[in-house]
C-alpha cells in the first residue's frame, strides 16, 4: 500500500469512529439533560407565571413532546445542519454558535499560539542548562505557572493594564465590526491568561522529554559527526521530543476550552464559553446539546489530527496505525 | 532585524490598544454595566428583569408608568377617569404618538396589546396582571374604556408594569430581536454576549429635553470584572453592582459617586410552613430570635443593606418598622426550642446562586449552629432551586429575595412555596386592600397585614435587599432606588 493509501485508510478510520462517539454521545447527552431537574419555561417566565402561561410556552417550545420524539427531532435536525431555535434567545443555535466561535476560536489560536511559542524554547533552553541556576529558575517557574489559576492571572492583568497603564480595555468585545484592531485589543490579555498556565505545562513536558532525548545514541552520532551540543539538541533531539508535546497540546484543547469558560466570564468576552455558562443558567436545553455536541466532535477531531501529527513527525509509526 | 521586529510590534500594540482611550470623550453618549443580559428585548414574553432594565421606560412605554420614587405617572395615557364603582377606567391617550417604525399608536394598539397579553396562548410571565380586565372599547382612535370585573385600587399601578408596556401588531412577532415602541429612544443594535446599544428617538415628545444621544449596555456578570470595566472607565455607571465588598474602595475615590439606595427584593430566611418542626410558630419565632439581622448585613452585604421585619418595603408608605419584635437572643431561642420538644434538629438550607443567599447562608448557618440546629448548605444552580424548592416545596429552609414590588399577598396564596398556614386570613386583607379607593385606609389595611406575618413568624424577613449604584461623579440623573427593575435613562445627562 503506498503512504498516501494509508493516510486514506486512517482518515476513514477516523472519520467513522468519528461518526459513532458522536451519535453515543449525543444518546448520553441527551438522556442527562433530559433528567436535569429545571424547566425552562418555569426558568424564562419566573415565578409569577401561571400554570397556562407555562403550558403554552412549553407548547410553542416543543417541551410537551415525549423525549423520544424530542431526541430524533433535534437528531434529525442536527444531521441536516439544522441546529434548531434557542428557547432563551429565540434564533437559530447555529448563528448562535457561529457568532460566539468568531470570539471563541481566534481566542484559543492566540492562545494555543502564544503558548508554544514561549513554551517550547523555554523548555529546550531549560533542558540545555540542565542542572543550572537558569534551569531550576525556569522549572521553579512553570512550576508557580502550573499552580496559578489562569482567571486569578486575568485579573492580574486587568489591574496592570487596564486599570493601570489602561493599554487595554478591561474586558468586553465590540465586535469584529468595530474593526480588527479593536477585537484582536479585546483578546490580548485575555489569551495571554490562558496561554500562560498553558506554557508552563507545555514547558515542563519539552523540558523532560528533551532530557529524554538527548542521552539518546542517535545525539551521540550527531555529536560525532561534528555538530555542536546545541546544533544536535535542536536538530535532531527537538524532533523526537516533540511527540509527547504534540500530545499535551492536544490533550490541553479541552482544557482550554474549559478554561476558555472561565476566562470569558472575567473578560465579560461572548465567546462560546461564556454561552454555555449562560445556556445553563437559562436551562436552554437545546443550545446546551448543540454546544456539548460540538466540543464532542471538537475533541474526537482534535485527537485525530493529534495521531495524524505523530506519523508527520516520526515517519515509522505510518506502519503501526494504518 | 531584530529590533526593527519588536519596533513594529510595539507600534502595532500601540495602535491595537489606541481605541479604548478616544471614546470617553464623548459627552451624549453614556455605557451602562448591567450584571445578568437579557435573552431577548420584549418584556412582554419573558420574566427576566434584564429585559425591563434596558427597556423600560426608555424603549417602550405603557398607559402608565412608575417614577424614580414608586408613584403611577401618566405615560401613554395622558389622563383617566374611574367611574364610582371603581369598574369602569376612561383614558385619554396622548395625541400623536408613533411607534419607531411609524406606525401610529391609538385606542386600537391599547387594546391588541392588552388582549394579547390574557390570551389563551400568552406567554405573559405576569399575566394574573391582567385577569381582572373585563372588557376593552375603544369609543374613538385617543379613548380606552376599561371595565373591570372586580373594583382593583391597584390596576394603574399594575398598567404600570413592564409587562404591560403598548405594542404594535406589526412588529409583536419580532420584538425580541428588533423591540419597536414608542419610547425616547429606538433599538440601534445587539452583540449578543456583550451589548444592546439604543439612539435616540428624535421624534419623540420629549426629544428636546433627552440629553443623551446613544446609550449602551454592557453586559458584565464577573463580580470582578464589574469593578475593574469602572475603574478602566469601559463603563460609565453601574446601576446595580454585585460586588457590595467594592463599596467602599469606590467611596474613597472621588471619580465615582456611590449611591446606595432599595429596591423591591425582600429577602428572606423562608422556611417551609408544613414540614415538621416547622408548622409550629415556636419554632420559627426561636429561628426569629436566632439570627443577628446586623451581623448578617455587615457579613453578606458589608452593610448595605437595611433590615427589616416584615415582607414589605421601607421605600413604601404603608412600611411598619417590625425589625424589633424578635431582637438577637440566642437564649431565648434555646428556651422556645425546648418549650416545643425540638432537640438535635437537622435541616438542609438550600441556596441559589446570587452572592447575598450563599454569603448570608454562611453565616446563618453558624447562627443555627449556635441554637443547637444544624443547617447543611446545599448550593444549587437557579433553575434547579425554581423546580425543587419554588414549585415543588421540597425543602427545608432557603434564603430568597422576592423582587417583585408590593408583593406580600403571595402570603394569601395556599400553595406558595413557604406554605404560609393561615394564608385565608391575609388573603382576606388584600381583598380588602383592593376593595378600598381610600389610601390611608389601605395603608392601615398593609400594616394589619405586616403584622400578621410578623407575628406568625412565617420567614425570617432578612434585609431589604439594596440598589448598589456607582457612576462616573460627572453624571447625574440615574435612579437611587429601584421601585421596579428598571434603568430609566430619560433624566441622565452629564455634567460639565
Amino acid at each position: 500500500m503506498t503512504g498516501a493509501g494509508r493516510l486514506s485508510l486512517l482518515l476513514a478510520r477516523r472519520i467513522a469512529m468519528l461518526v459513532v462517539t458522536l451519535v453515543a454521545a449525543s444518546i448520553a447527552l441527551f438522556l442527562v439533560l433530559d433528567i436535569l431537574p429545571g424547566d425552562p419555561a418555569l426558568v424564562m417566565l419566573g415565578t409569577e407565571a401561571r400554570p397556562d402561561t407555562l403550558a403554552a410556552l412549553r407548547r410553542e417550545m416543543g417541551l410537551d413532546q415525549p423525549a423520544l420524539v424530542r431526541y430524533v427531532t433535534w437528531i434529525g435536525g442536527v444531521a441536516v445542519g439544522d441546529f434548531g431555535i434557542s428557547y432563551t434567545w429565540r434564533v437559530p443555535v447555529a448563528s448562535l454558535i457561529a457568532e460566539r466561535l468568531a470570539v471563541t476560536v481566534p481566542l484559543a489560536v492566540m492562545a494555543i499560539v502564544l503558548s508554544t511559542l514561549i513554551a517550547v524554547p523555554v523548555g529546550v533552553i531549560a533542558a540545555a542548562a540542565h542542572g543550572r541556576t537558569l534551569d531550576w529558575m525556569i522549572v521553579s517557574f512553570a512550576q508557580v505557572g502550573v499552580a496559578v489559576p489562569n482567571f486569578w492571572i486575568g485579573i492580574l492583568l486587568v489591574l496592570g493594564f487596564s486599570i493601570g497603564l489602561g493599554w487595554f480595555p478591561a474586558g468586553g468585545f465590540p465586535g469584529w465590526q468595530a474593526g480588527v484592531g479593536a477585537g484582536l485589543s479585546a483578546l490580548i490579555l485575555p489569551s495571554v491568561a490562558l496561554a500562560l498556565p498553558q506554557a508552563a505545562i507545555l514547558a515542563r513536558v519539552t523540558r523532560s522529554a528533551v532530557l529524554e532525548v538527548v542521552g539518546e545514541d542517535y545525539i551521540r552520532t550527531a555529536r560525532a559527526k561534528g555538530l555542536t551540543a546545541r546544533q544536535a539538541l535542536w536538530r535532531h533531539g527537538l524532533r523526537n521530543a516533540l511527540i509527547p508535546v504534540v500530545t499535551i497540546l492536544g490533550l490541553q484543547v479541552p482544557v482550554l476550552i474549559a478554561g476558555a469558560i472561565l476566562i470569558e466570564n472575567v473578560f465579560a468576552l461572548p465567546g462560546l464559553g461564556r454561552l454555555i455558562f449562560q445556556a445553563l443558567g437559562q436551562r436552554d436545553l437545546i443550545v446546551l446539546k448543540d454546544v456539548a455536541l460540538l466540543l464532542a466532535g471538537l475533541v474526537i477531531i482534535v485527537n485525530g489530527l493529534v495521531d495524524i501529527a505523530y506519523t508527520l513527525i516520526d515517519p515509522r509509526l505510518k506502519d503501526r496505525l494504518a | 532585524m531584530k529590533r526593527v521586529l519588536a519596533a513594529v510590534v510595539v507600534a502595532g500594540l500601540a495602535a491595537v490598544a489606541w481605541p479604548s482611550a478616544v471614546g470617553a470623550q464623548a459627552r451624549d453618549q453614556l455605557v451602562l454595566g448591567m450584571q445578568l443580559e437579557p435573552p431577548h428585548l420584549d418584556p412582554t414574553a419573558g420574566a427576566a428583569g434584564a429585559i425591563r432594565e434596558v427597556t423600560y421606560a426608555n424603549l417602550f412605554e405603557g398607559l402608565t408608568r412608575l417614577d424614580r420614587r414608586g408613584q403611577v405617572q401618566p405615560q401613554l395615557a395622558e389622563r383617566w377617569t374611574i367611574s364610582p364603582d371603581g369598574l369602569s377606567y376612561r383614558f385619554s391617550l396622548r395625541a400623536g404618538v408613533r411607534f419607531h417604525d411609524g406606525t401610529p399608536f391609538d385606542s386600537a394598539s391599547v387594546k391588541f396589546t392588552l388582549e394579547r397579553a390574557m390570551a389563551p396562548d400568552s406567554t405573559n410571565a405576569q399575566k394574573q396582571l391582567f385577569e381582572p380586565i373585563a372588557s376593552i372599547e375603544t369609543p374613538d382612535p385617543l379613548t380606552v374604556v376599561i371595565t373591570l370585573k372586580r373594583p382593583t385600587a391597584s390596576f394603574l399601578y399594575n398598567l404600570a408594569w413592564g409587562d404591560a408596556v403598548m405594542m404594535a401588531p406589526g412588529s409583536v412577532a419580532t420584538n425580541r430581536e428588533r423591540p419597536i415602541g414608542t419610547g425616547p429612544f429606538r433599538f440601534d443594535s445587539r452583540t449578543p454576549g456583550d451589548r444592546v446599544v439604543l439612539v435616540k428617538n428624535p421624534d419623540h415628545r420629549d426629544a428636546a429635553t433627552i440629553a443623551l444621544n446613544r446609550v449602551v449596555f454592557r453586559f458584565i456578570s464577573d463580580p470582578q470584572a464589574q469593578v475593574a470595566a469602572l475603574r478602566a472607565g469601559d463603563v460609565d455607571a453601574f446601576p446595580n453592582l454585585g460586588p457590595a465588598e467594592a463599596v467602599d474602595g469606590f467611596r474613597r475615590d472621588a471619580r465615582f459617586t456611590v449611591a446606595i439606595g432599595n429596591t423591591e427584593g425582600e429577602t428572606i430566611l423562608a422556611l417551609n410552613n408544613s414540614k415538621a418542626p416547622f408548622t409550629d410558630v415556636r419554632v420559627r419565632r426561636a429561628i426569629a430570635h436566632a439570627i443577628d439581622k446586623g451581623a448578617v448585613i455587615d457579613g453578606a452585604m458589608s452593610g448595605t443593606a437595611k433590615p427589616i421585619g416584615s415582607h414589605f418595603s421601607p421605600n413604601h408608605p404603608a412600611y411598619v418598622d417590625l425589625t424589633s419584635r424578635y431582637p438577637y437572643n440566642p437564649a431565648e431561642a434555646r428556651r422556645l426550642l425546648a418549650e416545643a420538644g425540638v432537640r438535635d434538629l437537622r435541616v438542609t438550607l438550600r441556596l441559589p446562586p446570587p452572592a447575598y443567599a450563599r454569603r448570608s447562608g454562611e453565616i446563618i448557618a453558624a447562627m443555627l449552629a449556635d441554637v443547637g440546629i444544624t443547617a447543611t448548605i446545599e448550593a444549587v444552580e437557579f433553575p434547579r432551586w425554581l423546580e425543587t424548592v419554588f414549585r415543588n416545596a421540597d425543602f427545608d429552609m432557603t434564603i430568597i429575595a422576592h423582587t417583585e414590588p408590593m408583593d406580600i399577598n403571595i402570603y394569601g396564596r395556599p400553595t406558595y412555596y413557604f406554605r404560609y398556614q393561615n394564608h385565608a386570613r391575609l388573603q382576606a386583607i388584600m381583598d380588602e386592600v383592593e376593595r378600598t379607593g381610600d389610601e390611608a385606609a389601605r395603608n392601615r389595611l398593609y400594616g394589619d397585614a405586616q403584622r400578621l406575618l410578623s407575628e406568625d413568624a412565617v420567614n425570617v424577613f432578612l434585609f431589604q435587599l439594596p440598589k448598589i449604584g456607582v457612576w462616573n461623579a460627572r453624571l447625574e440623573g440615574l435612579w437611587e432606588n429601584s421601585p421596579l427593575q428598571a434603568n430609566d435613562v430619560t433624566g441622565v445627562r452629564w455634567r460639565n
